[in-house]
């Protein structure tokens, strides 16, 4: 899988309520959410934001509330990959789960500019800066989130879980019990 | 392998032996706890999901307490999708208005957390629950959904920071100043995908609400998770809340660390952490002049009975500095009348702030008294980011309770003990020696 945009580049500790403030929460419409991302720090990203456009931030990127939202309003939003130097707990789980791109890198993070042209490679996990002539590699995923990657997120590994458990407890009859 | 005690509970929980750190498991939940902002997009991915009936209706806690009592249609359209969920799953743990309360601290009070426990909350805070020295952790709402269809849900092993503590509070410093103290120490991402272990001589003078609060704030250093030991006071509080059977785990002795901290409690003095992170702090006595246009003082953090005490200790025959909003929130219904029943209500209201219904309200910028532009409040939450509580050209400045009301009164922030000498400790903390009526004799407001 590969992908390209500008980037969009913020500081360290860019927290969810900066992502999206607590003021729009009370819907989950992504799209809706997407119209305020990244508002309270760049009143302008919304709008200039395009599909395939790529989200550069320091360290600890994404602390803060663990709102699902936050992912979802930057995936909405069109934004291909978030690279950070390092991103907080929740927001990564929170990422892998719903299948939005994130790569760790901090060289990449340091070096790439606002405006640069990104190329991404998320097999390889390379990251190309055209602007530059530079690339980096990203650390790896652990082979277990890669597996929930590939299946679309937590969501569709779950139901295929679901399904085959069913399956199973159909065929073991009396002999499934709860675990 | 010698382990840590989020180790042994994640190794428990996940049926094995040993665990190392960085190791993926999968482990048992105890209790999955979701709100009217994280359940509703967690419901729609566990119908995604193909899931028919949540995985124990006893083990699913939902409480409305952001934006509830509704602050808008949406937020009622929020709060009524798991309210219809609760009814369909018959999910025993739903607190309606009126009997709800902010979650991390409604939880531990009705006994649905113990020790040993595994708890995934959506909700960053959920890792309030260490106090009480169980394993609980803030996760998003599709892991809800997860924990919801499967009672499982998959984990990585984290390492730990040692926190040494020694020496006892006094004063007017209190649990937050110990955290606020300790972010300030190790900064915002200090303990990024560790646990914060609350260890050594210092922790037994700590009361359980003040475990509480510090535990609360370990997201703040970037935790996983933040635990404390058990000890006579976790067993005490244990069996007040609850008759179920608990399990109580301890480090080994040659656990391994990836790093220590030490804190002498009895040099702690009351902190303030500066606009717009939570590792922005200075002691209060060095604030400066700084004005304030609100004082909050309520939610997960210190919103329970002995922050009120505090707060009440100084609003007490005092008044509300004019220009200056007080408002106040007890974080549970039981809480809330706990402090009429102790006369704290009567001592807010005469003084000229307002005593509010239980809610997250305006700790999230939700509603309840949001911010406008420039300006300042002095907040006992938790969190100081831009546009938290308001208009993003407004400043959060969090301080524990004794702060915040000493900046209600004079509308600055100061050193509580430039309004009051701080009472002993156990006074301070304990309900207050009421008169025979209060309503009869009003105490005199000098203003
Ligand atoms: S009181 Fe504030 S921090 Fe606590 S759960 Fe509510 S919104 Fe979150």
């Amino acid at each position: 899988m590969t992908a390209a945009g500008r980037a969009f580049k913020y500081g360290d500790n860019v927290d969810t309520d900066a992502i999206i403030p607590a003021r729009y929460l009370n819907t989950s419409d992504p799209a809706e959410l997407a119209a305020h991302c990244m508002e309270d720090l760049d009143a302008s990203f919304a709008r200039a934001v395009e599909p395939g456009d790529v989200l550069v931030g320091g360290s600890n990127f994404g602390c803060g509330s663990s709102r699902e939202h936050a992912p979802a309003a930057i995936k909405a939003a069109g934004v291909s990959c978030v690279i950070a130097a390092s991103f907080a707990r929740i927001f990564y789980r929170n990422a892998v789960n719903i299948g939005l791109a994130i790569l760790e890198c901090p060289e990449a993070a340091e070096a790439i500019k606002t405006g640069d042209r990104i190329a991404l490679d998320f097999e390889a996990g390379t990251i190309t800066d055209g602007t530059k002539g530079a690339s980096w590699k990203a650390a790896p995923f652990p082979p277990f989130m890669r597996r929930i990657m590939e299946a679309g997120g937590l969501t569709e590994y779950v139901r295929v879980r679901l399904e085959e458990e069913g399956k199973a407890a159909a065929a073991g009859g009396t002999k499934g019990g709860a675990s | 392998m010698p382990m840590t005690m989020t180790q042994k509970i994640l190794a428990a929980h996940a049926g094995l032996e040993s665990v190392e750190p960085g190791q993926l498991l999968e482990a048992g939940l105890d209790l999955v706890l979701g709100n009217d902002i994280t359940a509703p997009p967690a419901i729609r991915e566990f119908r995604k999901m193909g899931a028919r009936t949540v995985f124990d209706r006893d083990r699913v806690v939902l409480v409305p307490d952001h934006f509830a009592p509704n602050k808008d249609i949406k937020a009622a359209q929020q709060c009524k999708c798991m309210r219809d969920f609760a009814r369909e799953q018959e999910v025993t743990h739903y607190f309606e208005v009126g009997e709800m309360g902010i979650e991390h601290a409604l939880l531990p009070e009705r006994g649905l957390v113990l020790p040993g426990d595994l708890v995934i909350g959506a909700d960053s805070h959920t890792c309030t629950y260490g106090a009480v020295g169980a394993f609980s952790t803030g996760v998003g709402s599709t892991d809800m959904a997860a924990g919801m269809a499967l009672g499982r849900l998959w984990f990585k092993v984290p390492e730990a920071i040692r926190v040494e503590l020694s020496g006892s509070l006094s004063g007017w410093a209190g649990g937050k100043d110990l955290i606020l103290t300790l972010i300030g120490r190790i900064g915002v991402d200090g303990a990024l995908y560790r646990s914060l272990e609350f260890q050594g001589p210092g922790v037994e003078s700590l009361t359980m609400e003040e475990r509480l609060t510090v535990a609360n704030m370990a997201i703040e250093a970037g935790a996983k998770n933040g635990i404390f030991p058990v000890d006579e006071a976790t067993r005490t509080w244990a069996a007040s809340v609850s008759d179920r059977r608990y399990r109580e785990y301890r480090a080994d002795p040659d656990a391994v660390y990836a790093r220590e901290v030490r804190i002498d409690l009895s040099r702690l003095a009351p902190m303030v952490a500066f606009p717009h992170l939570p590792s922005n702090v200075r002691p209060a006595s060095e604030a400066g002049d700084v004005a304030v246009d609100q004082v909050v003082i309520g939610s997960c953090t210190n919103g329970r009975i002995e922050d009120l005490r505090i707060a009440a200790a100084l609003l007490r025959g005092r008044r509300v500095a004019r220009g200056v909003r007080c408002i106040v929130l007890p974080a549970t219904q039981k809480i809330y009348l706990q402090a009429v029943r102790e006369g704290l209500a009567e001592d807010f209201v005469e003084a000229g702030a307002v005593l509010s219904t239980p809610t997250c309200g305006p700790c999230l910028g939700g509603h309840m008294g949001i911010l406008a532009e420039g300006e300042r409040a002095v907040a006992t939450t938790n969190r100081n980011f831009v546009g938290r509580m308001g208009h993003p050209e407004s400043e959060i400045y969090l301080a524990g309770p004794a702060v915040a009301a000493a900046a209600a009164v004079t509308g600055r922030i100061r050193d509580p003990s430039e309004v009051m000498d701080p009472p002993a400790r156990d006074r301070l903390l304990g309900p207050p020696e009421r008169r025979e009526s209060r309503t009869a004799a009003p105490a005199g407001g000098a203003r």
